[in-house]
């Protein structure tokens, strides 16, 4: 078999806010590799960077230093319609994510319009159908659907348009833990069936474990190490930091699986 | 559940109500026409807002069917009869040439409404994109447009239209241009107040995420934020539209005699205020109860329409 070559890669990514006279570096010279179909993680605190690396990603933010490369190829920093069509993002709060006035057909109908996709109405259905929300969910407004139906929601727009990577922002941690596990297993389920690679930022060990199989450590802006899934469950880590990280929330990856399970 | 408790239990509907209370929506029009629907509700149990709304109805009735209603011809002079007291012949008094004032009230009407909705109909959609563009966009285009504003917005409203109508010539269309120039920066303020509020949430985030061109983002998502509570303000200021298209009346640079103008007739029934009360008095009521059947209406509409509230 052929070594195989990363589907997106980040060298050297520094990203700095501020004023030129007090610039404050959040995210310091990272690099990690994601192949195709790969769930990779990115935990650590909050203000550790990681959801700003996210949004560097995904275009929201063209203000960073370093190379970020999709198939070997180096993104420009204001991304095309090109990007757009090929990796989409969920964000963390379904209660901001979704435009309140409309319903959720228009939701999912824009993403199409924008790309030029023919069969708009089908797609819909199908899309409303994968993600667990039946047609009558179709001429909903956002405020008559709960938190996991609008989450569900937003990913169903994430994948009208047929993406291959989906940037998953804390997808769960705004919603009750019961939902939470609807939510990640439908996040599982949809990876093995459309082939997606995910790209999940959270701060949750048990959601990382859940679905990614390797996961960064971060802290203070830097990747201080890489761990398996298999590693975070077994609490193999060689950095202190990374070791206190994964003992304080051992006992709530335990419990969560079982939920989860 | 309960809604279908509750339904079942009423008496059988007609078909067009179960429509409006169905469950589930069958298509777009279907889901807006219930939205709308409850917001209809929510303002018909504001009883202030529904008295703005009914006067504004009846206003609106005797300004379509001025001719139907009026008992004498609103510009036939008749000197025999000038300073009548209202009485069964002339329901609300003649003025200083005898002409019927509840006649000359009613197309009045017609000018008065012709004026605010003419003026919101320019003001709004101006206001509109200037505030939601320079909002969204930042940067320079939001400096250049929001000084314009402070521009306009330096001046008192009726001094600045006072010196466009000193400068177009009076009359009413000059007056209508007068005042849109003088009414349309608080509209823009306010839009982009709004979009600026707006404009770093997510779901405006997924629509650039999604590859929409801002002109996309803010004709499609920014500006139905946006609409609401410029609808509310725009209601709020046809009062003020209505009072300074008065105020140019009365001061001889709106509409001119003789035509019936609310305005106009208070001025001209100025110098008999003492005498015959009725002919500044009734224009004046007039006035007074359309400002505040606007204001009755744009209070209930904020609490229906904005954001905020629901």
């Amino acid at each position: 078999m052929t070594p195989k070559r990363p589907l997106i890669e980040a060298v050297g990514l520094s990203i700095s806010f501020g004023p030129l006279h007090a610039r404050n570096r959040v995210v310091d010279d990272v690099s990690f590799r994601i192949d195709k179909g790969e769930a990779y993680g990115l935990i650590g605190e909050s203000g550790c960077g990681k959801s700003t690396i996210l949004r560097a990603l995904s275009g929201l933010n063209s203000d960073y230093e370093g190379a970020l490369t999709l198939n070997n190829q180096e993104l420009p920093k204001k991304r095309g319609k090109e990007f757009f069509r090929r990796a989409q993002m969920v964000f963390q709060d379904p209660y901001g994510s979704l435009h309140p006035r409309k319903i959720v057909e228009k939701v999912l109908t824009e993403p199409l319009a924008i790309h030029g996709i023919d069969r708009a109405s089908e797609r819909v259905a199908e899309t409303l159908d994968a993600v667990g929300l039946g047609p009558s969910f179709r001429y909903r407004y956002p405020h008559e659907l709960s938190g996991g139906q609008r989450q569900r929601v937003a990913i169903a727009r994430a994948l009208i348009t047929e993406p291959e990577i989906l940037l998953l922002d804390e997808p769960t941690s705004a919603l009750d833990v019961s939902v939470q596990a609807e939510i990640l297993n439908l996040l599982k389920r949809l990876r093995v069936e459309r082939n997606l690679t995910y790209l999940m930022v959270s701060h949750d060990l048990a959601v990382i474990a859940h679905i990614c199989e390797r996961a960064g450590m971060m802290y203070k802006g830097r990747i201080i190490e890489e761990l398996t899934s298999q590693q975070i469950r077994q609490s193999q880590a060689k950095e202190d930091y990374t070791r206190d990280f994964l003992t304080a929330s051992v006992e709530a990856v335990a419990r969560r699986d079982e939920v989860v399970g | 559940m309960t809604d279908k408790a509750l339904i079942s239990a009423s008496p059988p509907r007609s078909g067009y109500s179960a429509w409006l209370r169905a469950p589930v929506p069958s298509s777009p029009f279907h889901a807006r026409m219930q939205q709308l629907w409850l917001q209809w509700r929510q303002l018909r149990s504001n009883a202030s807002a529904l008295f703005g709304l009914i006067v504004i109805v009846i206003i609106l009735v005797a300004a379509l069917f001025a001719p139907v209603l009026a008992t004498h011809d609103i510009f036939e002079q008749n000197l025999a009869a000038r300073l009548l007291a209202p009485s069964g012949q002339h329901w609300l008094g003649t003025d200083e040439l005898g002409r019927d004032v509840y006649s000359r009230l009613l197309f009045g009407a017609r000018i008065t409404l012709y004026i605010a909705l003419l003026t919101t109909v320019i003001v709004a959609p101006i206001g509109l994109i200037v505030g939601t563009t320079a909002g969204y966009l930042g940067g320079w285009v939001d400096t250049v447009l929001m000084r314009i504003v402070d521009v306009f917005l330096a001046f008192p409203n009726l001094i600045l239209a006072l010196a466009f109508v000193a400068a177009l010539g009076p009359g009413i269309e000059n007056a209508i241009i007068a005042i849109s120039l003088a009414s349309w920066p608080p509209i823009a303020r306010l839009a982009r107040a709004e979009t600026l509020t707006i404009r770093k949430s997510d779901y405006i985030a997924a629509m650039r995420l999604q590859g929409a061109s801002s002109l996309r983002i803010i004709f499609g998502h920014i500006m139905p934020m946006c609409i609401p509570s410029v609808v509310v303000r725009v209601t709020l200021n046809m009062a003020a539209i209505i009072l300074t298209a008065a105020g140019l009346g009365f001061l001889g640079l709106g509409a001119q005699p003789p035509s019936p103008e609310w305005g106009t007739m208070l001025s001209s029934g100025r110098e008999f205020v003492m005498t015959s009360w009725w002919i500044a008095a009734i224009p004046g009521c007039a006035i007074l109860l359309t400002s505040l059947a606007f204001n009755l209406l744009g209070d209930g509409l904020r609490d229906v329409l904005d954001p905020r509230h629901g």
